[in-house]
Parts: C-alpha cells; structure tokens; sequence
C-alpha cells in the first residue's frame, strides 16, 4: 500500500520547529473543542485496538481477549508456541527484515539515480517511464501481483517463485518513493550549485556525488524509512510471490492464522514487527536531526561560496 | 561547459530505472493480457499464453463477460457489492478524515506535531496486524460483545466475524482512513489562516465560511484522498477475507484470488483484472497527470 510522501517530509519538518501557534481567536473556542473532541476519539479508535494487540502479546493465558496476567511467554519459554520455539513464526520474522533490508537497498539508489537522470535529461523516453513510475503508485497492487506472477510462472526467466521474485515486485512497487521524494527535493536545489562545482574544476558526476547527494540526503533518508516500513508491511505482492514456507513473511502468516484460533504468540510476532519499524523510524529522525544540524553550518558556507 | 561526458551521464543514470520499469512492471502487464486472451490446455487445465497479440482469443473475456451479465451471473453481485462498500467506505473516510484533519490543521497548537505523529502511526503499524486487532476485539467472547452485552447480561452477542458487511465496511474505513487523513491535511494546512480571518471580516458566517473558502480550497485533497483509498480498495480482497471469510460480502477482488487460487482460471483471473483496470485506467492516468503537474507548480 503506497501513499502521498509529503506528508512525511512535513511531519520531519514540523518536528523541527514545533509549536507554530495557530491558536484561533473569538467566538471558535467551542468549535476548537468540539473538533478536539472528535480528533481524540477518532485516535483512541485508530490506536487502542493496536495496543490491545501488544498487550495481549503478554498474557499469560491462551486467550486473546481475557486477561489472565502478565507473562513473556509467548516471546519466550512457551514450549511449542512461542515466538523463539515456533520455526514458521521465528522465520517470517527473519524473512520478513531480510526482504525489508535488501529491498530498501535496490530501490532507494535505483529511484534516486532515476530521480536525478529525469532532472535534466529531457524526452520521450524519461517522461514515459516516469509516468509508468508513477503509475504503480496507484494501480491496484494486485494488478502488479498478477503480473510478476504469470510472468514467472509462464515466462522463462531465470529466477522462480521465491525471496528473488519477492524482492523484484517489492522494488518495483516501492520505485515511485524515492522518485517523487528526490525529485520534489531536486526542484528547490539551485543549478548554480552544479555550475559552480564544475567551474571549479569538477566533471559531470563529481559534481553529482560530492554536490547534490549530500543535499540530497534527507530526501534519501525520507524515502529509505517508507520503503523500509511499507515492505515490511507488504501482503499481496509477497504471498503471491511465495514459493512455500520458507518464503512466509509475518503478513502472510497473520492472514494465515488469524481466523483459526491462534495463540497471542502471533500478537507477539506483530508486536516485534512493529518494534523493528519504529526503530527503524526512531533512528531515521535523530539522523535527519544531526545533518540538519550540521546543514546549519555548510548552508552558511555554501551561501558564502554562492556570493563570490 | 558542455563537454561529451555531462551529455551522456543523465541518460546513463537513468537508465538502470528505465530498464527495472520496462521489464519488471511492463512486460508482466503483457503477460498478463497474453494469459488471458490465450488458451487453456485441454487436458492439463493450465492456460497456454498466446504471445503474440495477432493470435489473441476472447474465451475467457467472453466467459467472465457472461458471468457478469448473463443468466447465471454470479459474478455480479461481488461486483455490485465492491461498488457499494467502496462508495460507502469512501464516504465514511471523508466525514472521519476532515473534522480531524481540520482540527490539527488549524486548532491544534502545541500539540501539532503530537498529533501529526499519532495520525501517520497507522502507517507503521502493518495493516494485518490492525486487521488482526479487530478480529480479536470481535470475537464473539470478545471485548465488543462483552461491552455491548454488559458482561454477558443482555443476550445481544452479534456474529460480527462471518459474513457481516458492517464489519468489512468498517474495517475497510478503519484500514485505509488514514490515506485520507493526510492529503486533506495538507490542503487544509496550506489554507492561509488570513484567508480565513479576511473572510470573517467581511461579514461570512461560520458555515459560509466553509462553504465558500474552506471547502473549495480542500477540494485537491478530497480528490487525492478518494483516488488513494478508493483505487486500492478496488482490488481489496484480504480484509474482507480477514474480517468475514465469507462469499456473502466477497468483493472483486476477492473473486480475482478465488481465480488465482483455482486451477485453469488464471484467464478469468486476468480477464477480471483487466476489466479493473480499465475501469480504474481513467482516474490513475488523471491522478497521475494532476500529481506531475503540481509538482511542476511548485
């Protein structure tokens, strides 16, 4: 499932400078609270169900609805259940980060590279294949599914069922991040840097990677943190793409299970997934935080390099 | 100063992408179009794709043509009922989606960024395992049948987990309204609160100032939120497998992983999942297009 980047580069940013007031005036303090009201219940309903989840991951009984005290477990000692006896959960777990981490690393250079070529190279062939990047923003994911599906099975490529063609979707439906993210970024980066690094002496692609990547950088880390977590989020592109049991991610085993009366160590399966992409997007923000702290100072230099 | 390298190094980056996009999303559309307007193997049941577009047989279009409006049309009514649940799902996520939306963009204060990272939090939480919530807290000893039962007082246990379309609907509002949530943020966000306060001073009313300038200037991000939700729901099939397990609210695209998982149809499975898309090929390319085009803009 894809959405609108934006609004994570605004929530980064919004970060970093908190508390424009917009508190309105007059005659709306009802209406503020009114609308206060109704966001505070629209997020209780958003979360408390997630958190029924995690908290169901510690119970010490089998259930999934009666609380029968606190335990670990379903993470640990349970004979036959959990989470470190059970080899299918124990192995969506590794397969799911696996596809995580090596898909992030095809797709973010891939886009990126793509991103910079389409700011300057002008045509048919660029604008088309972007619009198609774009495309698999909003076609139906099962749509890609099926077709990465017939193609294996009834195409002759090298590769069958499995983590190869697991990753190959993956990066396809993940591209259009990194291009709409660095493009957006790339439009508000001045040529004149570019033109300044090759008066002073620096070819074509020096330019490329001492210049504009490092500008680049929170647009790359923006875009890595979304495809990191969409994968590890991704069901239909996945199961379709399996090729037995040891191609199962959590998803697939959440869908698996879920109806037939499982144990909460799958409560606990979800809870690590949902640790690892939190991490994930903990570490993104203290580094986005760092470079825009250091960024305080080269935007000096480069301001003052701009001006002779 | 142009030299022989600066002309060829933007097409040399590029094209790695272009090469990934050509042969992993183009060419398995073609299969696709090649599987369904093939053939089926008579004794084995496993379509024999057609390659060549000169050779192209309707058979399976005709097939899941007559499924659809023929006599034992049985396709119809997952279709109908598709329509439905994303009309209503849609509807549902607009009303959420913009008071909530409009609070954190113009009342929320000190707690903006609070708030923004509650409302994006959905995004990191896997949409199985919110499924999975929900399958939990409706279950019939559940924590909804108990509330609604007090404990078990009143005998109102409901069945929501098999064949309930309340419970596909929610579920399907309850999974993609944060799609919704934040395009509309962004348009409302971006209307300038002077706008609002102009308006005001000319004498408009609280409701005609939502009516003449709130309203007309979230119009891009009502758009963008119906086309974000409503095209993926359009292909939806794991949460009503999720949340009902049953053919009585099964949606097209449960009738697509039905085809999949069937031997000898995977040309009605592509044959339905052309018939989406070209329902759907209108409101993408627009999408698409529109999204370019602002991006030139700003």
């Amino acid at each position: 499932m894809t959405v609108s980047p934006a609004p994570a580069e605004a929530l980064l940013s919004e970060a970093q400078e908190p508390g424009r007031d917009r508190a309105p005036r007059g005659m709306s303090g009802a209406r503020a609270h009114g609308l206060a009201a109704i966001t505070a219940v629209y997020l209780l309903w958003s979360l408390v169900p997630v958190a029924v989840v995690v908290l169901f991951s510690f119970n010490a009984g089998r259930s999934r609805s009666t609380w029968q005290g606190f335990s670990l477990r379903w993470y640990t000692w349970d004979p036959d259940g959990s989470v470190i006896n059970d080899e299918s959960i124990r192995n969506a777990l590794t397969h799911t980060v696996l596809l995580a981490v090596i898909a992030t690393a095809i797709t973010v250079p891939l886009g990126v590279l793509f991103a910079l070529a389409l700011d300057r190279w002008r045509g048919r062939l660029p604008a088309g294949a972007n619009f198609l990047a774009l495309i698999t923003f909003v076609i139906p994911e099962i749509a890609l599914a099926i077709g990465l599906l017939f193609m294996v099975t009834y195409l002759a490529t090298p590769f069958g069922l499995g983590t190869t063609a697991q990753i190959i979707g993956l990066v396809t439906f993940q591209l259009a991040y990194p291009i709409v993210i660095c493009r957006a970024r790339l439009l508000t980066i001045s040529a004149h840097y570019e033109e300044a690094a090759r008066d002073l002496g620096a070819t074509a692609l020096g330019a490329v990677r001492r210049v504009i990547l490092p500008m680049l950088f929170p647009a790359i880390l923006v875009s890595a943190i979304l495809v990191f977590a969409d994968v590890l989020d991704n069901f239909v592109l996945v199961r379709y793409l399996s090729s037995d049991a040891s191609t199962e991610t959590t998803s697939m085993r959440i869908y698996q299970v879920a109806r037939a009366a499982p144990t909460p160590a799958l409560n606990a399966m979800a809870t690590i997934i949902l640790v690892v992409s939190t991490l994930v997007i903990v570490v993104g923000w203290l580094l986005y935080r760092r470079w825009s702290k250091r960024q305080g100072e080269s935007t000096d230099l480069s301001s003052f390099a701009g001006n002779l | 100063m142009p030299d022989r390298t600066s002309r060829f190094i933007w097409p040399i980056l590029g094209l790695p992408g272009i090469v990934w996009i050509a042969l992993f999303f183009l060419v398995p559309l073609y299969v696709v179009f090649c599987v369904t307007f093939g053939t089926v193997d008579p004794i084995f049941r496993s379509p024999v794709p057609a390659w060549n577009p000169l050779e192209w047989q309707f058979e399976q279009v005709v097939v899941v043509w007559d499924r659809l409006v023929g006599p034992n049309n049985f396709y119809l009514p997952p279709v109908l009922r598709t329509l439905l649940y994303v009309v209503v799902a849609v509807v549902a996520c607009m009303i959420i989606a913009f008071p909530v939306a409009y609070f954190t963009a113009r009342y929320a204060g000190r707690h903006r960024a609070l708030i923004l990272a509650l409302l994006v939090a959905p995004f990191w939480i896997s949409y199985m395992m919110r499924m999975l919530a929900w399958i939990n807290l409706l279950q019939p000893d559940g924590l909804v049948n108990s509330i609604i039962t007090l404990g078990g007082i009143i005998p109102l246990e409901v069945n929501w987990l098999s064949g309930n379309p309340f419970t596909v609907v929610m579920g399907l509002i309850y999974g993609y309204v944060p799609y919704m949530l934040l395009p509309l943020f962004a348009a409302l966000d971006r209307i300038s609160p002077s706008l609002i306060e102009a308006g005001r001073d000319l004498g408009a009313s609280g409701f005609e100032l939502f009516r003449r300038v709130i309203l007309p200037m979230s119009v891009p991000g009502i758009v963008a939120g119906t086309l974000l939700i409503a095209l993926p729901m359009m292909g939806d099939y794991f949460t009503s497998d999720m949340l009902s397990k049953s053919p009585n609210t099964s949606m097209i695209g449960n009738l697509i992983n039905l085809s999949i998982a069937t031997p000898g149809q995977s040309g009605q499975a592509g044959a339905l999942l052309i018939l989406v898309l070209l329902v759907l090929l209108a409101p993408m390319i627009w999408y698409t297009r529109s999204n370019a085009k602002a991006e030139v803009r700003s």
